[in-house]
């Protein structure tokens, strides 16, 4: 607790809303955890029991604060905080160690959470063909499950999918735009 | 030392006195480059009355037989129908070697008779003349019909006008799945999805559509009847599931599946048999094409280090690699003689383009487009064409080229992108 109550406020707030999100087992077809209210937070929190903290979970209906962190630790604190998107180099599929603290905390939080499921959604820039490019992102996503699986993360918690070039984040065509579409995400199921 | 000639159909049809009505914009523009291919001169007049059948059936002959390559048409002003006795040294000193009329009457049920003749012009005698009882919505499928009837009394093969196109048309991050006419009109959309669909494959028969579509999250292979809309999951393992590629006798569906861990390939028996893996490797082994005799596979593989074109016994075995020139070989097509592979090659300069390649051996590939970004290319079922996908003005579009990349012609698509074409096999 005394560790928790050194983070700032705001950080706080945006790992229990995080946290919640990870813990939750229902699957969610739509919107990333990260554009959820507040509403849907405590509502995740009340029923997620399968964050592995019933001391927590239990007693308080209202926090958000609450289902963070006490018995994750600092793994799952950095699973939240660390970001969800690893970036390649072109025509690679490498992950970069500046990456590897983001993924060793996911697979923290998985380890101590074997009820959670994540996907990792690999995708490419727009240059090459359509089935290939698919393939590429796949072996991008199987990069970084194959990553998570070697640091604790059960196999069947991650599946690895690809998107291809068909979800750029950035529709430009030059090197910036490419490198920021070279990536593989980390969701929540 | 090329010669390029643009026109568009309406300037065309403008230019020889038909009624310029909207509807006479068909929605390839055709674009010829090069000389030197052989093209038969054809004639073709106005059917007479066609103007009261709401469908511009001469111009869609017309640009029918354009479009293919194999003919040109002359100077073919004047009034005739298929009851006239064409005046032939005049129609030889328009340098014409046939002559196409008609008619176009309305029946008292509504449909439409639409007659034909076709002539020898050289030879001053009659080839052929028919009569098709249709209704108002099948007067385009009646002139293509037309247009394939010319096309194989000249030519003594088939035509593929009355063939159809399926393809993906994205906007505002809505995707359909569309299906039109050879000639890209009559578009109708067979799947409308908020996610991606991409890799549409025709059932021989014509009568399916296997896709990939993303609407569950992920990659999944699905298959479409087209006519009743019903709907069926094949493939949706853990990972992706893509890349569909009928067997010609309809029975098999080869699919790339990454649920052992790598990209393979894997036939899925459609009659519910096992589930066989083809390739065992530890490269991506992706987008299968099967031989028109269905003994081998074609593929794309990384094993060397950069994707190539392989070639693996359907029954299994050992793939030998088809591709030499060039680090980046993708997407093959077989002709349906199994004598030419279309694919996309990246070339030293960064530019994807549709390429051929003759597979009985020696010669070396031949690129059949001029532009950056070819995507996807589709033989047409008499294998005189190749349908594909581009860019041009910022805009995805599809072409259409002959093989030797004389001939080529855009789809028109108002504003939308359209991508991944597949035509589909004669029989409809």
């Amino acid at each position: 607790m005394n560790h928790t109550s050194r983070i700032t406020g705001w950080a706080a707030a945006a790992a229990a809303v995080l946290l919640v999100g990870c813990s939750s087992a229902v699957k969610l077809d739509e919107a990333p955890i990260e554009s959820r209210d507040v509403k849907a937070g405590s509502a995740g929190g009340a029923g997620s029991s399968g964050t592995g903290s019933p001391g927590v979970a239990g007693g308080t209906g209202q926090s958000t604060v609450t289902p963070v962190d006490l018995t994750k630790g600092a793994g799952a604190n950095a699973a939240a905080s660390a970001g969800r998107v690893v970036y390649f180099d072109f025509d690679s599929f490498v992950v970069r160690d500046e990456f590897r603290g983001l993924i060793e905390a996911h697979a923290r939080n998985l380890a101590s959470n074997k009820g959670k499921r994540m996907v990792v959604e690999g995708h490419t820039d727009e240059r090459g063909g359509r089935e290939y490019n698919l393939a590429l992102g796949q072996k991008r996503a199987e990069a970084v499950a194959k990553s998570m699986a070697l640091l604790g993360a059960g196999e069947s918690q991650v599946e690895a999918v690809s998107f291809g070039k068909e979800r750029p984040v950035s529709e430009g065509q030059d090197e910036a735009a490419w490198a920021k579409n070279r990536r593989a995400e980390l969701k929540d199921r | 030392m090329q010669i390029q000639r643009r026109r568009s159909l309406a300037a065309l049809a403008g230019g020889l006195g038909l009624a310029a009505s909207p509807l006479a914009w068909a929605q390839f523009r055709v674009e010829i480059s090069g000389i030197g291919a052989t093209q038969l001169p054809v004639g073709i007049t106005r059917f007479r009355d066609e103007e009261r059948s709401g469908q511009p059936v001469s111009a869609i002959v017309r640009a029918d037989l354009e479009r293919s390559g194999m003919f040109r048409t002359v100077e073919s002003s004047g009034t005739m129908d298929e009851r006239s006795l064409p005046v032939y040294p005049d129609w030889r000193a328009r340098g014409a070697d046939a002559l196409v009329s008609g008619s176009v009457t309305k029946l008292s049920d509504g449909r439409f008779d639409v007659r034909f003749k076709l002539w020898d012009v050289v030879k001053g005698a009659e080839i052929v003349g028919q009569a098709l009882a249709v209704p108002g919505d099948d007067l385009r499928m009646a002139a293509h019909r037309i247009a394939d009837e010319v096309h194989q009394r000249l030519t003594g093969e088939r035509g593929v006008n009355a063939t159809r196109i399926a393809y993906v048309t994205r906007a505002a991050n809505r995707y359909a799945l569309r299906i039109t006419d050879a000639d890209g009109e009559g578009g109708q959309v067979a799947l409308a999805s908020p996610q991606p669909i991409i890799s549409p494959a025709w059932s021989p028969d014509g009568r399916k559509l296997a896709y990939v579509s993303f609407e569950t999250g992920k990659a999944v292979v699905m298959v479409q009847d087209v006519l009743t809309g019903a709907r069926q999951s094949v493939a949706s393992f853990r990972g992706s599931n893509s890349a569909p590629a009928w067997s010609p006798d309809g029975r098999k569906l080869a699919v790339t599946l990454s649920r052992d861990g790598v990209s393979q390939l894997y036939l899925i028996d459609m009659d519910g048999g096992p589930l066989r893996r083809l390739t065992t490797t530890t490269a991506i082994d992706t987008e299968a094409a099967f031989a028109p005799d269905g003994q081998s596979i074609y593929f794309v593989s990384d094993r060397g280090g950069a994707p190539q074109i392989y070639r693996v016994p359907t029954a299994g075995g050992n793939a030998e690699r088809v591709t030499f020139s060039g680090s980046y070989n993708i997407s093959p097509a077989i002709s349906p003689d199994g004598r030419t592979m279309a694919y996309v090659t990246r070339d030293g300069g960064g530019a994807f383009r549709v390429m051929t390649l003759e597979l009985t051996g020696g010669a070396s590939p031949n690129a059949v487009s001029d532009t950056r970004d070819d995507e996807s290319p589709s033989f047409a079922p008499n294998g005189r064409l190749i349908i594909y996908a581009s860019r041009a003005q910022g805009r995805d579009v599809l072409m259409t080229t002959t093989l030797d990349g004389k001939i080529r012609t855009r789809l028109l698509s108002s504003g939308l992108d359209v991508r991944e074409p597949a035509w589909g096999p004669f029989g409809r």
